[in-house]
């Protein structure tokens, strides 16, 4: 397995480097929460450098540096200033939501693009095919917030579906859940869908002019049966690759469609960071976005290595 | 030019070229098609819905082609007291079409700049790396390597969260161009570079080599142009981008602010829930984004096919 181990290897370095960066970045930054409060005549500059000096902001950068990657790595991501708590069951909780959101917006993407993608290509120039182009051009012209914020305003007149969050107070069933996720995961697969039917049915409607999809068909192979388990499998490898980037539109995407519906995950938390200037939980928000796109393209390398053994070779 | 030949023969060019034209006339010509100026406020109509609102005793016929108080042309108005809202007003009383179309302004202006400077900072390290190869462009695409890493959103709050928050509205169109278009300089880099390495190796390069051609000779006369189709590409998918970027930072605030127009700010009312219930045209600035996309994707892929088609 030297192979995974490069990969691991390579995928640790990125996120060092993310990381060293974000750093980097925050510490040219003007001012922070502390900063903030040193405004505050009610508080004592003494607090405040001791809060400073506690919390080592004092330090030059490098300090400060590995004194958070020695803290992260015990689980320990540092202190929220505007919650006034330590940083990771704060953040642990919101990507965990981010997570399932994302996973479930994933997951139904790829279920409808595929079977979607399939049969325009099986019908390539037929009525659907030339629908469904046209459908998809419509939708890959409406941004991500507006689907967003017209699924909500859909939401909020018919009082069909809950408006936003993740539970109703008092209430923690799964059928809650979904309810509540169903609004959020329409909006990010009506996002990505476009782009990966598109995908489908170009990787699709080209494996079908080889001559062993026609040998196939000669032999009297049924329709459906030809489509999934001879062309699809052949057409595989360049969309497992776009598996790995859909999971970065997905995210990135769903930063957006988590402010516009308060859905509590990495994307609210992130905003209201950022505008209290709470340094280490912008920092570990931006690393966890790092870390599950890099999981993401991490499982697409994976399935890839998987599903096609010319890839072990080199 | 090979844009404009390649035009003539496609009705998919003519007609994203038509359409972009105009959004951004219109947008340009904002002063003269709104009747109102962006920041006037009439505090009697509040959330006016589309329509002529105080017309009491009535008729208020919409003149056309007339001048308003301060002596400007204005392509059509009603008389006073009455005011004209086409697409309605916002909570104070402000005409949402002179906001539409100078918010336009704002929000177009910060695309298409992040999307030259991104392809110009791409281009050039993109150029630099795939020609000069060696440490230069192992250190290049390290470097792009880390900011292709972060989802794009997540990238683009980073950049934004280490600038001042608090920025007069003039300065601040500036600012959000710069972060977006610093945060998606990756992207254009490596494509370019793609290309680069593949044409430093054609035989008409060697050959010029061979005949003793200088580096920048070599570059400019050989190599950069058969970059400029993919550059072209990115160009027209990448300002729909990040027009939307711009829009999403202003609508959470880390924009451009009030009392400028942004389609972003703008769109930030419908975070009040009696706005999204009741106020329907408040979602106008996110639809006016609709022909901006579709517009420059449709450029995008009509450039795809001509390049596809003269071999570029």
């Amino acid at each position: 397995m030297p192979w995974l181990i490069r990969r691991l290897a390579h995928a640790a370095l990125v996120l060092f480097g993310v990381s060293v960066l974000s750093f980097a970045f925050l510490e040219l930054a003007p001012g922070d929460y502390l900063s903030e409060m040193r405004l505050d005549p009610r508080i004592a500059p003494e607090t405040v450098a001791a809060l400073r000096a506690r919390h080592g902001l004092d330090q030059p950068l490098p300090v400060k540096y590995a004194r958070w990657v020695a803290s992260a790595a015990r689980g320990d991501l540092g202190f929220s200033f505007a919650y006034n708590t330590p940083a990771a069951p704060l953040v642990w909780t919101r990507a965990r939501n981010t997570l399932v959101l994302t996973m479930a917006a994933t997951l139904a993407a790829w279920l409808i693009a595929i079977p979607l993608g399939l049969w325009f290509a099986a019908r390539r120039g037929g009525w659907a095919d030339r629908a469904g182009a046209a459908g998809l051009a419509a939708l890959v012209s409406i941004p991500d917030l507006l689907l967003a914020l017209l699924l909500l305003m859909f939401a909020v007149r018919t009082r069909a579906l809950p408006a936003g969050g993740m539970f109703t107070p008092g209430e923690a069933g799964i059928l809650d859940l979904a309810a509540h996720m169903l609004l959020p995961v329409a909006a990010l697969v009506l996002g990505a869908l476009p782009v990966l039917v598109r995908h489908v049915r170009a990787a699709v409607a080209e494996t079908l002019q080889a001559p062993f999809i026609e040998a196939a068909r000669a032999h009297g192979i049924p329709t459906v049966r030809l489509l999934w388990r001879h062309a699809l499998p052949a057409a595989a490898n360049p969309l497992i690759s776009l598996f790995g980037f859909s999971v970065g539109t997905l995210l990135s995407a769903s930063l957006l469609v988590e402010v516009v519906m308060s859905w509590p995950g990495l994307g609210p938390l992130l905003v209201e960071a950022i505008l209290a200037r709470d340094l280490f939980v912008v920092i570990d928000g931006v690393l966890f976005s790092a870390v599950f796109l890099i999981a993401g393209n991490l499982l697409a390398d994976v399935l890839l290595y998987v599903a096609d053994p010319r890839i072990r070779t080199t | 030019m090979w844009l404009i030949r390649a035009s003539v023969r496609r009705r998919g060019l003519v007609a994203a070229l038509a359409l972009l034209g105009a959004v951004h006339g219109a947008v340009l010509l904002a002063g003269f098609l709104a009747p109102y100026d962006p920041a006037e406020q009439d505090r009697r109509h509040p959330y006016a819905p589309p329509g002529v609102a105080g017309c009491e005793p009535g008729p208020c016929p919409v003149r056309w082609f007339v001048r308003d108080a301060a002596g400007r042309p204005r392509l059509f108005a009603v008389d006073a007291p009455a005011r004209i809202f086409v697409l309605g007003s916002d909570q104070y009383g402000r005409d949402q079409l002179a906001r539409l179309l100078h918010g336009g302004r704002v929000s177009l202006a910060a695309g298409l700049l992040a999307a030259a400077l991104s392809l110009g900072l791409g281009w050039i390290a993109g150029a630099v790396a795939g020609y000069r190869g060696g440490w230069l462009d192992a250190v290049l695409m390290r470097a792009s390597e880390f900011f292709v890493a972060l989802p794009w959103l997540y990238l683009l709050f980073a950049v934004r969260a280490f600038l001042p928050l608090e920025v007069p509205p003039e300065t601040a169109l500036l600012l959000i161009a710069a972060i977006i278009g610093l945060a998606g300089w990756a992207r254009p880099a490596r494509l370019v570079r793609g290309v680069v390495l593949s044409a430093k190796e054609r035989g008409y390069v060697l050959a010029a080599r061979g005949f003793g051609a200088s580096h920048f000779h070599i570059l400019r006369r050989h190599v950069l142009p058969q970059t400029v189709g993919v550059a072209l590409t990115q160009a027209a998918l990448l300002v729909p981008q990040y027009v939307l970027a711009e829009v999403t930072l202003s609508f959470l605030g880390l924009g451009v602010g009030e009392p400028v127009a942004s389609w972003g700010n703008m769109l930030a009312a419908l975070a009040q829930y009696h706005v999204l219930v009741s106020y329907w045209w408040m979602v106008l600035p996110g639809v006016a984004m609709v022909p901006v996309f579709l517009g420059y994707l449709s450029l995008a892929g009509a450039v795809i096919e001509s390049r596809d088609s003269i071999g570029l």
